[in-house]
């Protein structure tokens, strides 16, 4: 299998605070990782770091993705080569809106002029999918949308813009039962009919019951403390943080 | 390679093309007594305007320059200032008569597209004069009136309805440059909209100047009676030149009672240009007045539409947005005058700048003691690209009674970096992604605008945003 997303040695901070300590982390093709960690670990980080965030500084490591070294380029290089994040806390960004954000975009990735018929029946599907309401297609962005809602519109954005990996920030915090249940719906059909590959950072084996996980991580502050199968997000469920908060005390 | 940053200089090139001054009639610089009486020669006016014209001349030379506030206007030579060049063309009603090189100045502009689309009239000036001028049979049918102000005040039908309006809003004792402007006014459109006529389309004029030094000075007035509607248009665009440039046109606005009048204006001038215009609304019983404002481009500008409110429950509002670049001193916002009761005032703008430029909105609320019972808000929000640019709020308000609501809001913001990494991880560039950002926060003013102004409101955004086109 060739390589895929390969991290290597990771470390990286924000402004003086060191908040990413030689992580190493690899994802082949198609394979479906959750990352794990107590608040604070540096989840985020991680997944902002991959995707290219000015906010982080990379002192040291290596990110590379389908062979080609990324870790110095701009977020916008590295989703044209098809990383993609769902944030945690999705922008609201007003005057456009999601229909015409949506096409723009998928403009900018493919480089070609999208015939404006096939993309609407597309949108549309999707959002019945996520039983997303058609008018939010015609909302802008994000503006005004409840918590629910946004995480819908970034799973959407997903479905739409169909990227090769997608790290999910914390897709199902703030949601429903039966909002995790779409979610978790639009995630399996990028897993399986698109065949995308996935970090999923979350607190919850909820939205994970469809999915299939090949690996699971558990980021400690900045580190990672254990790996495993898809038993981790188990055992971590029942027993919690704590045997790893006590292994990094000493 | 040159290398795009949103903080580069503007390329203006796709604005800042002329053509080639033709000028037979290009006076001297300088203004006297003699230039005036010319000016009248051949615009033919009539005897109330030749001496009106003088009395704003002797105005204008004792009137002292303006009060110590505000971007500085020492470039502006007014006396250099040729301030009356008329286009070897007269006015034609057919576009295809058009000379070529005029034609290819609005070509690029757009007009004829814009006009070919949705609007209803076009009265395009060219140097001073209307040069092109069309109306649709819908309109002219409706009785609404749309032509040049030297045309109507030789037609007896409006003559003396011009005679008792023109300039009475804005006197020529209101400041220096409303002296200047009536002294040496030429070119502009007179809409006339009878009672109770609704018009859904709305008129567009096109303004721009194309004569090395030479000012511009149109007047547009404005009557709508009672129970009326009307939506006017101005857009203006101008060249850049080297010497100093000045535009101080004049607006006036009669709304009748319970009419609407709403006024829409995307000004882009040259950034050499003193942009000292005047604008005027009275508006009676019920009426409202909408202005909608894009200021870009120019070096200086002093702009402050006002309204007076002056019959019960009149309404104002007021949406605006300034763009101040490289270079570019901004002074604009709005005066509201509440003289009956019940009256409402609204204004929400907003302000961007960048490399240097400098934005201050002022606004000015006076509510006299008949007043009550009056509503004002004001809300300006303003966005600073980077840490070398600078804006500011100045908010008077003069408030004469106890029984009376006015509210005022500031904000001053910087472009979220969060904001422009969620775009980017879109596939957006980053001067893309400050180009959406922007456009959303002019928003309140793109929305209010029809779909084809509002694109080039948006073009004319990312045009200000990236260091270089396409």
């Amino acid at each position: 299998m060739s390589e895929f997303l390969k991290i290597i040695d990771l470390t990286a901070r924000a402004e003086e605070k060191e908040l990413l300590h030689q992580v190493s982390l690899e994802i082949q093709e198609g394979e479906t990782h959750v990352l794990l960690g107590p608040n604070g670990a540096g989840k985020s980080t991680l997944g902002y770091t991959i995707m290219g965030s000015p906010e982080y500084e990379v002192t040291g490591g290596k990110i590379y993705f389908q062979g080609d070294d990324i870790t110095e380029e701009g977020a916008d290089k590295r989703a044209k080569r098809g990383i993609f994040l769902s944030f945690q806390n999705p922008i609201e960004i007003p005057g456009i809106t999601v229909s015409n954000f949506l096409r723009t975009a998928l403009e900018q990735l493919t480089g070609e002029r999208i015939k404006l018929f096939d993309f609407k029946k597309r949108l549309k599907n999707v959002m019945d999918t996520l039983q997303m309401d058609q008018s939010y297609a015609d909302r802008d962005l994000n503006v005004g949308f409840s918590g629910g809602e946004k995480k819908k519109a970034e799973i959407l954005q997903l479905l739409m813009l169909n990227p090769r990996l997608a790290i999910l920030d914390e897709t199902d915090s703030g949601l429903d039962v039966d909002a995790v249940k779409t979610v978790s719906k639009g995630i399996e059909e990028f897993q399986k009919k698109q065949g995308g590959s996935l970090l999923i950072i979350t607190h919850n084996a909820k939205i994970l019951e469809a999915l299939k996980v090949d690996k699971t991580h558990v980021l400690v502050d900045g580190r990672i403390v254990a790996e495993g199968g898809p038993e981790l997000v188990e055992d971590v469920g029942q027993n919690g943080f704590e045997k790893y908060l006590d292994k990094e005390s000493y | 390679m040159k290398e795009k940053t949103q903080v580069q200089d503007i390329n203006r090139e796709f604005y800042d093309f002329r053509y080639k001054e033709d000028d037979a009639d290009r006076f001297e610089a300088g203004i006297t007594p003699e230039i005036i009486r010319e000016i009248s020669e051949e615009k033919g006016d009539p005897q109330w305007m030749r001496e009106f014209r003088l009395k704003a001349l002797e105005i204008y030379h004792r009137t002292p320059m303006a009060a110590n506030w505000g971007p500085s206007i020492e470039g502006l030579d007014v006396d250099k200032i040729v301030t009356y060049i008329r286009s070897k063309t007269r006015m034609e009603q057919d576009w295809e008569k058009v000379p070529e090189d005029v034609k290819n100045t609005f070509e690029r502009l757009g007009i004829p597209q814009a006009e070919r689309e949705s609007l209803a009239g076009v009265g395009a000036q060219y140097d001073s004069e209307l040069v092109y001028h069309n109306l649709r049979q819908e309109v002219a049918q409706s009785g609404v009136v749309y032509t040049d102000l030297e045309s109507a005040m030789h037609d007896e039908r409006y003559a003396d309805m011009i005679r008792e309006h023109f300039m009475k809003l804005v006197p020529p004792t209101d400041h220096k440059f409303a002296a200047l402007h009536g002294a040496v006014w030429s070119g502009g459109s007179f809409v006339y909209v009878p009672k109770g006529v609704k018009l859904e389309i709305p008129l567009q004029s096109y303004f721009r100047l194309n004569a090395k030094g030479a000012g511009q000075f149109e007047h547009t007035l404005i009557i709508v009676e009672e129970d009326a509607y009307l939506h006017f248009i101005e857009g203006c665009s101008a060249p850049k030149y080297y010497e100093a440039s000045l535009h101080a046109g004049c607006v006036e606005l009669y709304v009748g009672k319970n009419s609407t009048l709403r006024y829409s204006t995307i000004e882009n001038w040259s950034k050499n240009m003193y942009n000292l215009n005047t604008k005027r609304a009275i508006v009676e019983e019920g009426g409202k007045i909408e202005w909608v404002s894009g200021s870009f481009g120019s070096h200086v500008s002093y702009l402050y539409p006002m309204s007076i409110l002056n019959g019960r429950g009149a309404r104002s509002e007021f949406t605006g947005i300034t763009f101040a670049g490289e270079g570019q001193n901004l002074d604009t916002g709005a005066k509201i005058v509440h003289n009956a009761p019940d009256t409402s005032s609204y204004m929400n703008t907003k302000s961007i700048c960048k490399s240097g430029g400098i934005s201050t909105f002022r606004s000015s609320i006076l509510v006299k003691e008949s007043a009550v019972g009056s509503k004002s808000s004001v809300s300006c929000e303003s966005l600073m690209l980077d840490s070398l640019s600078r804006s500011d709020t100045i908010p008077a308000m003069d408030v004469r009674t106890k029984q009376a609501d006015i509210g005022h809001e500031a904000k001053i913001g910087r472009i979220s970096d969060e904001a422009v990494f969620y775009l980017t991880s879109r596939g957006l560039s980053e001067e893309e992604a400050k180009a959406l950002i922007v456009g959303g926060f002019a928003d309140n003013v793109s929305k209010e605008l029809p779909m084809e102004y509002a694109m080039e409101m948006n073009n004319l955004i990312k045009l200000e945003m990236m260091g270089t086109i396409g």
